[in-house]
């Protein structure tokens, strides 16, 4: 293409809304703010407190009183699972940030290193990938104990691997790079050179690494809490109720099936939004703006 | 377009390729002897290389939308053939050379079982057959050895080795018409002239018609009887290449020419700016917004292509 | 080519020297099962070039004749094996370590993947900046109309100046890294290729656009092509690579219009020509520079190699002012 041309189409192409574009993305984002705004105006949005027990109606099944029913102590679930997305939520983005931000650290040093320190990092981000997430996350709990808190960290940790070796091999990619030699030849500083040039072509791929990963975590943080090492009752989280209802799955099947339901949803919606960004921003396909 | 020759072997009118909302080509007229060499010459977007490929039936309907004729000697009209007619001329009497050989031979397969799936496939000749008609091929090419050969890997020859391979490939069934897609650009100069040897070399040895696709006006000067000048996807010139490149009479010809360096060149005077984008695309002459000799009907008229003494030209302000 | 070119060029002292310089890699290969051995390949054998300052300099060669190790060992981005490699009377990597010497400022490099060589994340703005900020050319108040005025003298519009490179065509990519190249008002100019790939109406507006810079700026220039028609219009002078070694120098046109090496005569011949006949070609290609014959190492190809070329490896001689070629049997040059 000779000079002037060319820079027009593509504009154009990308001035109509990602949103009018990628219906699925679309549906999956209005989705996932749903559950989002639900759990961040739980007390106003949920009909009853989460943990009031009802005696007169327990193990009531859907009806207009109490739309998605009510459990073994009557408390009920809809209510529960409003309140429980403020929980799957917040495990999900504080483990995810936990994860991105060690995996950044260490597939960043581990790129750039080389000789022992390049060895030692990387043995160290086999060892963590070694075992899956959720037996990482199990052991990193008999560790560090039960609660919330310390589902984050230990889900947070689990993800640093996967994390550390995307960015690892993002980070060796950049590193060979021409611009990156040129601005090397310009006398430009190594440190200003990760800062300037080799970290914005990692983080942005990273970021999309996020949003897929997001799922991942709640489910491994959902899964804790179902196999009862997670989040301690009477908190409404979706694992836990899963776990709850687990016993009276042949009469009162909507005790686990409705948060079940909720977690596919999520991880549904989630997902797409993820795979809408990454198809949007993968920088073979990003061009202009 | 007249042909030079009484015997035509293809013969394009009014060929109109749609992509979306974009004419990427607008009414080409282009017709093609036996034995004869044709040029198509042009900057990036001149559409040169989706003439071949549509020629050789490669686009989908769902990528393209083609209206026209393309008159190919013994089967009508190729863009009323059935798919299954389409894989028959492929490989067989149409062929093609690819710009990049590195990446139009699977590596994953040796040279000879390439060569010799096409002649197996194609010509029906048995395993022992096709094997001693695949060591004719890449010895009649030029490749030394070629019986050892045969098990190379691609990625275990350079890249005018390469080259030659593909021209093997092409050649395995005595195509009528051989398309070559800037066979050389990426090789080295004296590998060019190897390369370009070779091909006119075989195809006049078989009596075949060869297209050649080429940004170089100084090698399709060399290498072809004919030429046809495009740009933006409509044709500008056409003739033969010793007289529309010695005395161009339209203003495109004229520029692409004023702009090959050639040794000793003293000054070189470009227009400024390029081909417009496709939203800012003149709806007449596409050339208008950069011509030199533009008149005010240009840009609104699309100007014929008239055929006088064996040239073609499309222009309202000739030279 | 040192000392002819000496008298040729004026008293300056050159930019470049290069005196003797080797690069040798070590590769392994397969020997036989299960073993591998070590041998040495000689990407540049024995270099000698002068780059005087203020000349223009064509370095043309096909692939593997070292020219990019060359471009290499030139830009102190590997040290030579053997030999040295001077940047105005020091050796290079030196010259680039010490930040006084003003290397990294006063050489610039164009690449030939100019939309490689500058970041994708960067706005064209940012990265026509990137030297007058990492140099502290300007104050951050005149970074705007400085980035502007770089735009418009490589004849970029200024709306450019916001657009990230993916949104450019490989013309204005090139004018981008043109721009970025100058804006530290080097003195030197090194460009890989810089003008390759591109359409003939884009290719010769760039070339009148370096020739232009390097009058109004007084640059050296030194311009890594294999099209001998690029290396005519913008250098003076030219030198020939042939498996490592300059086997052809001297002023650009006495030495395209009369040759003194065949392979210099045989690459003029292979380059396309109006409506002459297709040259004979050059037979077989450029051999593996492991292994190489102990003769002259264009010998193999050569049309006039006799028998003593299989014997004896030409030195780079004078055979007239200013020029140089090694080769035995060279042809007459009218000189």
């Amino acid at each position: 293409m000779t000079d002037t041309a060319t820079v027009a189409p593509r504009a154009r192409r990308r001035s109509t809304s990602m949103l009018r574009r990628r219906p699925f993305f679309t549906l999956g984002l209005a989705v996932a703010l749903a559950f989002a705004l639900a759990a961040i105006f739980a007390p106003y949005v949920a009909p009853y407190d989460p943990t009031f027990q009802d005696i007169e109606f327990m193990m009531t099944g859907p009806g207009a009183q109490h739309w998605l029913g009510t459990d073994s102590y009557g408390q009920d679930i809809l209510s529960r699972i409003i309140f429980g997305a403020r929980y799957a939520l917040a495990i999900g983005l504080c483990s995810v940030a936990i994860g991105a931000l060690g995996g950044l650290v260490i597939g960043l040093a581990a790129g750039l290193s080389d000789g022992l320190v390049e060895w030692l990092l990387m043995r160290l981000i086999d060892s963590i990938l070694a075992m899956p997430s959720l037996i990482m996350a199990v052991a990193f709990i008999a560790i560090l104990g039960q609660g919330v808190d310390k589902v984050i960290i230990a889900v947070g940790i689990a993800m640093i691997g996967p994390f550390a070796r995307t960015v690892r091999a993002d980070v060796m990619q950049v590193r060979v790079q021409l611009f990156v030699e040129a601005a090397g030849l310009m006398g430009v500083a190594r440190l200003r050179i990760i800062w300037r040039h080799i970290l914005p072509n990692v983080v942005y791929p990273l970021a999309v690494q996020v949003t897929i990963r997001i799922s991942e975590a709640i489910l491994v943080s959902s899964s804790l809490s179902f196999l009862g090492i997670g989040v301690t009752p009477p908190t409404p989280d979706w694992g836990l109720m899963i776990a709850e209802g687990r016993g009276f799955v042949s009469f009162a099947a909507w005790m686990s099936g409705m948060p079940g339901a909720a977690l596919a949803i999520l991880l549904i919606a989630l997902s797409l939004v993820g795979d809408g960004i990454r198809e949007e921003f993968d920088p073979k396909l990003r061009d202009g703006a | 377009m007249q042909t030079s020759t009484a015997d035509p072997l293809l013969s394009v009118s009014g060929l109109t390729l749609h992509r979306g909302a974009r004419r990427i080509l607008d009414g080409v007229d282009l017709s093609l002897g036996r034995g004869e060499t044709l040029a198509l010459v042009g900057e990036s977007g001149a559409g040169k290389s989706t003439i071949a490929v549509a020629l050789m039936g490669l686009l989908r309907p769902s990528e393209a939308r083609i209206e026209g004729r393309a008159e190919l000697a013994g089967e009508g009209d190729l863009f009323g053939l059935p798919e299954r007619r389409w894989s028959g001329l492929r490989g067989g009497r149409l062929a093609m050379v690819f710009q990049d050989a590195g990446a139009a031979l699977n590596p994953c397969f040796t040279v000879g079982s390439q060569l010799t799936s096409v002649l197996r496939r194609k010509l029906g000749l048995g395993r022992a057959a096709a094997r001693a008609r695949a060591v004719e091929l890449l010895d009649s090419v030029g490749i030394n050895d070629a019986a050892a050969r045969l098990s190379a890997y691609p990625h275990q020859l350079s890249g005018g080795m390469q080259q030659r391979v593909m021209v093997a490939i092409a050649l395995a069934c005595n195509p009528d018409l051989l398309f070559a897609d800037e066979p050389t650009s990426a090789l080295d100069v004296t590998i060019q002239a190897q390369i370009v040897r070779l091909i006119l070399d075989q195809t006049r040895a078989r009596g075949a018609s060869c297209i050649f696709v080429l940004h170089d006006l100084a090698l399709a000067s060399q290498s072809c009887d004919r030429i046809v000048v495009l740009y933006a996807g409509q044709v500008m010139e056409a003739g033969s290449s010793a007289e529309v490149l010695k005395a161009p009479r339209h203003p495109y010809t004229r520029l692409l020419k004023s702009c090959v360096l050639e040794i000793g060149t003293a000054r070189l005077e470009p227009p400024a700016g390029g081909v417009p984008p496709w939203e800012e695309m003149p709806a007449g002459c596409r050339f208008a917004s950069r011509c030199p000799r533009a008149l005010p009907r240009c840009a609104g008229e699309k100007p014929p292509l008239t055929q006088e003494g064996g040239r073609a030209l499309a222009c309202w302000n000739p030279e | 080519m040192s000392a002819p070119l000496a008298q040729a060029a004026a008293p300056a002292a050159p930019v470049f020297e290069l005196l003797d310089v080797e690069k040798v890699y070590q590769v392994t290969r397969p020997a036989g099962f299960l073993r591998r051995e070590t041998r040495g390949l000689a990407a540049l054998d024995g270099v000698r070039l002068r780059v005087p300052g203020g000349s223009s300099t064509a370095l043309v060669g096909e692939s593997g004749s070292g020219k990019s190790t060359l471009l290499r060992v030139l830009l102190g981005l590997t040290r030579p094996t053997n030999g040295q490699a001077l940047y105005r009377g020091r050796p290079i990597a030196e010259a680039r370590a010490a930040a006084a010497s003003g290397f990294t400022r006063d050489v610039a490099m164009i690449y030939q993947d100019a939309r490689g060589s500058l970041n994708p994340r960067m706005a064209v703005a940012d990265l026509v900046a990137e030297p007058l900020r990492h140099f502290g050319l300007c104050t951050a108040a005149e970074l705007p109309a400085r980035v502007a005025e770089l735009l418009a003298r490589v004849g970029l519009p200024g709306d450019v100046a916001q657009r990230y490179p993916a949104a450019l065509s490989g013309g204005q990519v090139r004018r981008v890294a043109i721009a970025r190249a100058l804006a530290a008002e080097p003195s030197v100019l090194v460009a890989d290729e810089a003008v390759s790939g591109l359409d003939v109406s884009t290719q010769a507006q760039l070339l009148n656009l370096l020739a232009d810079l390097k009058e109004s700026m007084g640059l050296t220039l030194l311009f890594i092509t294999h099209d001998l028609g690029v290396a005519s219009y913008l250098c003076e002078r030219i030198a020939i690579m042939y498996l490592g070694r300059i086997v052809e120098a001297g002023p650009t046109n006495a030495v395209l219009e009369a040759p003194a090496h065949p392979y210099t005569a045989a690459l003029r011949a292979a380059s396309p020509q109006f409506f002459a006949p297709i040259a004979e070609p050059l037979p077989g290609e450029i051999p593996s520079p492991v292994d190489l014959p102990p003769g002259c190492r264009f010998a193999s190809r050569c049309p006039r190699a006799e028998a003593d070329c299989q014997g004896t490896d030409p030195a780079l001689t004078s055979l007239s002012p200013g020029r140089t070629a090694a080769c035995l049997h060279p042809l007459a040059t009218g000189a």
